[in-house]
């Protein structure tokens, strides 16, 4: 079936769709979702952040129908979130009752309760492992039994669920500012425009939910040479966050909530120096604390996420990091590769339109020439 | 988790909202109402913000037409159309005068619009002052003044520039003589299609989180100079390969083989209702049907 100029006719269109199924479909093997689910969690976490939709068995579907690709996958599940109506919102949480499996700080060596290393590709080499290519279920099985039993037996009093913040000490030291708790409702961004000047609230938004290669590179740039100094990873820690919502038979204000589950999220506090003039031209450095937050564990992306909060509050006109129009509205993956990919939509009528006037332009200005 | 999708796509309370701004921008013609733009299954600059309209609005009751670039037929059109079909069950056309709803995306259909007719517009950037400030917080200011001298002396630097306005499709309209308005990427052709309209026009903008409306039987005028009057694209001597039609946005094609440059009404349904009508008339003279 050919695709002529702008006519695609619905029966190329119904081939092409076929096609893209044979795609996924031709070597014969079927991914069971329950496969990627066990064994893509780098994917699934990213793919949940931006999507902001925390379901591991939601996004493992997406990802299996979009062939492993994260833009497409973030894309179905947006467009399936757009149809979730939303009920409830969360009560306020304390980060500091999240259960930690993860926690360090490139700050402080003796961090109270101590660094906690939990799973990481940052103490791995990379190289190639090839016996991956022939790992079999029972040997997995087996490896997993053993280091369960090995957990059980060590011994820690450790209590993860209750672990010190380290912006906590710098607080008592007087070195960070002790900005009063701001517990304002937040905006919905999904629900409302975003008008600028934002809040903060909207921004955080925003940063968590956009694409993880634009959120690091734009966080790359602030670092590297346009915005921040050099910031200083205060804490990051990953766990599971405890979430509850109002009772909602309950008046409003009652105390009575319902716990309704757990998400894993990471966590980043980072330290920026910044110069305060005080009182006759004085000068003091003083920290500054960037946050960054985002579902499964993202490190790289939250560190990022934590250096442009800080760019965003700065607002420092010469560097485009810290410009919040340029930063907010153009780090959204399924907003960018949107307006991107409509280019491959024909153009004939703008483009007609163009021709018109820019050979009106040759035949003005060849008019003026012969003026002249 | 599994569940069915609604009616239209949207849960009700998505609906409802969008149809309040859809309301606001009727009361201020012209003006670009904030909506909270939802995520479509279709990708943001596809046509999003027209079918969030559509969608919001369409009833049971409902035919629909959907053109993009002057055709039904094409594939973005298709794709609308089949989205919006699975999720409302609702009858779609291709003549513009059974529609109710007609989405469209660069055309204004050149069979005149009905007042019992909407015609919702997909946009790519609702700001007509974009060129001249790049920033949002500023644009909503120069509005709020009426403040336009940016778009004008827009328009005087490419006369200055290129002997004539070079604005391709989406050359600005004043609406209702206070809000300057980006009519969506029409070409300069359709600008004076939007004048007097006696159909709703509404306008979406997905992306960019804005709906924008201009009333039945309200002003519109294209920005222009007394002594540098706005031009539509001139078709003049021009005429359809096809059907003989006039007077119409013609697509420019080239054929294959000779090279030779011919021209084609770019509305496929009024092309199509033309060449039918000619051959009935034959068929009437030949004594057939």
């Amino acid at each position: 079936m050919g695709y002529v100029a702008v006519k695609g006719g619905t029966a190329a269109i119904n081939e092409s769709i076929k096609r893209l199924k044979y795609e996924r479909l031709k070597k014969k093997e079927i991914l069971d979702v329950k496969d990627i689910d066990g064994g893509m969690r780098g994917l699934i976490d990213q793919v949940m952040s931006e999507s902001s939709l925390y379901s591991e068995e939601l996004a493992s579907t997406a990802i299996k129908q979009s062939e492993g690709n994260p833009e497409e996958a973030v894309f179905l599940l947006r467009a399936y979130r757009s149809t979730l109506p939303r009920k409830h919102y969360t009560r306020i949480t304390s980060s500091g009752e999240m259960f930690v499996e993860r926690r360090i700080s490139a700050s402080f060596k003796d961090i109270p309760g101590g660094q906690i290393l939990g799973a990481s590709y940052d103490y791995t080499h990379r190289l190639m492992d090839f016996d991956l290519i022939d790992e079999k279920r029972s040997d997995a099985v087996t490896w997993v039994e053993e280091f369960e039993n090995e957990i059980i037996k060590t011994n820690d009093d450790t209590d993860l669920k209750n672990l010190p913040k380290v912006v906590d000490y710098l607080r008592k030291e007087g070195l960070i500012k002790n900005h009063p708790l701001n517990d304002e409702e937040p905006k919905d961004i999904t629900k409302e425009n975003l008008e600028f000047p934002t809040k903060r609230s909207e921004r955080l938004q925003i940063l968590t939910r956009g694409q993880t290669g634009a959120v690091t590179s734009l966080g790359y740039a602030a670092l590297r040479a346009y915005g921040a100094l050099h910031p200083t990873v205060g804490e990051l820690r990953i766990g599971n966050l405890p979430l509850c919502i109002e009772n909602p038979f309950d008046s409003e204000g009652s105390e009575d909530e319902y716990y309704i589950g757990d998400i894993k999220i990471t966590e980043v506090e980072c330290f920026m120096p910044t110069t305060v003039e005080k009182k006759r031209g004085q000068k003091e450095i003083e920290f500054e604390v960037g946050y960054g937050i985002c579902y499964g564990q993202n490190e790289t992306k939250a560190i990022a996420m934590s250096i442009l909060d800080q760019c965003l509050e700065d607002k420092d006109k010469r560097y485009p990091t810290q410009d919040e129009e340029f930063v907010l509205l153009h780090i959204d993956c399924v907003e960018s590769t949107g307006f991107i990919s409509h280019l491959k939509l024909p153009h004939y009528v703008t483009f007609q339109s163009k021709l018109d006037s820019v050979r009106k332009t040759r035949k003005g200005g060849k008019e003026d020439e012969d003026k002249l | 988790m599994k569940i069915n999708y609604n009616f239209a796509f949207f849960d009700e309370g998505s609906k409802r909202e969008i149809r309040r701004a859809s309301l606001k921008a009727v009361a201020i013609p012209g003006y670009q109402v904030p909506f909270a733009s939802r995520e479509m299954p279709i990708a943001r600059g596809w046509g999003t913000g027209g079918l969030q309209l559509t969608l919001s609005l369409i009833g049971k009751n409902d035919t629909l037409k959907v053109i993009d670039q002057g055709s039904d037929e094409s594939v973005n059109a298709v794709n609308i159309k089949k989205l919006i079909e699975k999720t409302t069950g609702v009858s779609v056309t291709d003549e513009t005068d059974n529609a109710s709803i007609i989405q469209s995306r660069h055309r204004i259909p050149e069979v005149p619009l009905r007042d019992n007719q909407i015609l919702v517009l997909q946009v790519p950037i609702p700001e007509p002052l974009r060129a001249v400030e790049p920033s949002e917080y500023e644009t909503k200011k120069l509005h709020a003044e009426n403040e336009y001298s940016g778009a004008y002396l827009m328009l005087f630097e490419q006369i200055i520039k290129y002997g004539n306005m070079s604005t391709g499709a989406d050359h600005p309209v004043s609406v209702h003589d206070r809000y300057v308005m980006a009519p969506s990427p029409i070409p300069r052709f359709d600008n004076p299609k939007m004048n007097y309209s006696k159909a709703l026009i509404l306008l979406g903008a997905g992306r960019e989180k804005k709906i924008y409306a201009v009333p039945p039987y309200t002003k519109v005028q294209s920005l222009d100079f007394d002594d540098f009057p706005f031009e539509a694209e001139s078709f003049e001597d021009k005429k359809c390969r096809l059907c003989g039609a006039t007077g119409v946005f013609m697509d420019e094609l080239a054929d294959g083989k000779t090279g030779e440059v011919y021209y084609q009404c770019n509305d496929s349904s009024y092309c199509l209702s033309r060449l039918n009508n000619i051959a009935g008339h034959e068929a009437v003279k030949n004594g057939g049907i």
